[in-house]
């Protein structure tokens, strides 16, 4: 190796060791360890003392699966993705269409207005959204009364309290997927959608034909990555609802954050943990598997 | 012809301008309803408007009183100092640690690189939720736990960043690094004066996502601070709303406080971070 070379390879290592270093303390060794705390008892008594500590093989997993609240947990995340990804992705859609109308001025001041709520912090705009839910004197009842809704008590009540959330994470998070929409209809073959018109192809024969395989993978991408962040909702239900009302709220993450920090079952939760992982996984999986079939990707 | 075209500009804008006033508009009222005197959100109808600006709210969520012999506050004040601590803290040696990894993948030869690239890529996958439980034990055995070092370390794991980084390193031609090697300059030097400055901008675009998730940060701080003087402003706000939650007005004001600064940051440095958010690209 001539000297250049070795100098290249002591700088290299030399900058990338030190986080390469932080990424396998902090994130390599846990995620192994997981894998590990989930086939122990591990609890408040191993916390105390490590020879409390019992393997139990998968046991914590056949608890689990004859735990209700877990399968509650496992529904109430489900039917967070299934209606929240469609509802999400619409919002960024259907934004991101009206922004790309040659027509609209000011893109970048509405653009960055859109955005906004993307980079507030989802604790402190939870509160605020808990308050415009508030049955009695919250805004969004005094605006549906307006025309002549009676008032919903949002989050009080097990059938509202699910699409109340997704309200408010929809407006939280549909600015980001515009803005990569945005770029990607930029992409879209103008040549192409003027040949459509003049072979007068309608507004939606030329949306379904010419834009969507355009942005297809782009699409695809952002439904993989909304899939996984909704799978990860945390902080809305611990803030706006605590999980309730009737756990109605209640998601694996909450339900492992609840195992794992309140009531201190970290084999327990580990196990949750992992089944989140494989979750997430198998998606990822699924949805490049359904992009490479149509070619997306 | 053209009398359609216009008023199809017309819709369009006013749809946009409709759609951008109602997602503000919840940011809006946070900010209106922050200033009403106490009590005056709950009352029916729903007030629009305060009657008179009052900063009572502020004034009892960022002051400590003498309450009975004993000093009282919320702990707001504490909470925005360690926010502000703990984000610029891992905002520096995040980028510290990070861009210089990310050159080092992009354009250094090192035996392993694209088998450790290959790992980093792959690692995405993973939650980080996954790591966290055994991440506590980790650090219950460091000493780390109600620590800001404990809040700090994981978000310094920046394996995005260092993708992030790598991206935008890639648009820098391998001639203008080889041409300088070939002028005998050594390594560091050629990363200091000739890849640092190209990589500027793209560095103010990662600070700002670095500074924003931290200061956004929920779950892991949650998680490793016990002692309410350490909790950043989001786990701050969580245990207020929990005991206040029929304190509209004072928990409007804790929402604003803490959801104000960044958003502000945003505002001025907006270009930087939609730039980063479409790709990044190097120019130079």
């Amino acid at each position: 190796m001539s000297a250049r070379a070795a100098a290249q390879e002591r700088t290299a290592w030399l900058f990338s060791a030190p986080v390469l270093a932080i990424i396998l303390l902090v994130f390599v060794l846990p995620t192994a360890l997981a894998m590990a705390l989930s086939v122990t008892d591990y609890s408040i008594y191993a916390l105390a003392d490590w020879d409390n500590l019992r393997f139990v093989g998968l046991g914590n997993f056949v608890d689990l699966f004859t735990t209700p609240l877990f399968w509650r947990a496992l529904g109430n995340t489900a039917l967070f993705a299934v209606l929240g990804v469609p509802m999400a992705i619409g919002a960024s859609l259907f934004t991101a269409l009206l922004l790309d109308d040659v027509t609209v001025r000011w893109k970048p001041l509405w653009r960055v207005l859109l955005f906004a709520p993307y980079v507030t912090s989802i604790v402190a705009t939870a509160v605020v959204w808990r308050f415009l839910f508030n049955e009695r004197s919250g805004l969004i009842n005094r605006l549906i009364g307006a025309v002549g809704i009676p008032p919903i008590d949002w989050l009080g009540d097990p059938h509202t309290s699910i699409p109340a959330i997704l309200i408010f994470v929809t407006w939280k998070i549909f600015g980001y997927n515009m803005i990569v929409f945005t770029a990607a209809l930029s992409a879209v073959p103008g040549d192409l959608m003027e040949a459509a018109r003049l072979d007068g192809a309608g507004r939606w024969s030329r949306f379904r034909h010419v834009t969507l395989p355009a942005i297809g993978p782009t699409l695809l991408l952002a439904a993989v990555m909304s899939v996984a962040g909704f799978l990860q909702i945390f902080a809305e239900p611990y803030v706006m609802t605590l999980g309730g009302p009737a756990q109605s709220t209640t998601t694996i993450l909450f339900f492992m954050f609840e195992e794992g920090f309140k009531w201190w079952n970290l084999g327990q939760a580990s196990a949750v943990a992992f089944i989140l992982f494989l979750m997430i996984l198998a998606l990822t999986l699924i949805q490049t598997r359904v992009g490479k079939r149509y070619e997306w990707l | 012809m053209a009398v359609t075209s216009r008023a199809r500009a017309v819709v369009a804008n006013a749809a946009v301008a409709l759609l951008t006033l109602l997602t503000i508009a919840p940011l809006g009222y946070m900010v209106v309803v922050s200033f009403m005197p106490r009590g005056e959100s709950g009352m029916l109808p729903t007030p629009l408007w305060p009657s008179r600006w009052s900063l009572e709210n502020y004034h009892e969520l960022l002051v400590r009183r003498l309450i009975d012999g004993a000093w009282f506050d919320y702990r707001i004040v504490p909470a925005l100092w360690n926010s502000l601590g703990i984000a610029a803290l891992s905002t520096g040696l995040g980028l510290l640690l990070t861009v210089p990894a990310g050159y080092a993948f992009a354009k250094l030869r090192f035996r392993g690189r694209e088998r450790l690239l290959k790992l980093l890529i792959a690692s995405l996958v993973v939650p980080g939720q996954v790591a966290m439980l055994p991440l506590f034990l980790i650090f219950k055995e460091l000493g780390l736990v109600n620590s800001y070092a404990g809040v700090i370390l994981p978000s310094l794991a920046g394996i995005f960043a260092i993708l992030f980084v790598r991206q935008a390193t890639l648009a820098i031609p391998d001639e203008m690094i080889d041409a300088a090697r070939l002028d005998g300059a050594g390594e560091m030097r050629i990363f200091a004066r000739i890849v640092l400055p190209l990589l500027a901008p793209i560095t103010v675009t990662l600070a700002l996502f670095m500074f924003l998730g931290s200061w956004n940060d929920f779950l892991w701080p949650l998680i490793i601070l016990a002692d309410q003087q350490r909790y950043t402003l989001p786990v701050a706000v969580a245990a207020i709303a929990r005991e206040h939650a029929a304190d509209a007005e004072l928990m409007m004001a804790a929402a604003v406080v803490t959801t104000l600064p960044v958003l502000l940051l945003f505002l001025s440095l907006q270009r930087y971070y939609m730039r980063g958010l479409l790709g990044g690209s190097v120019k130079g």
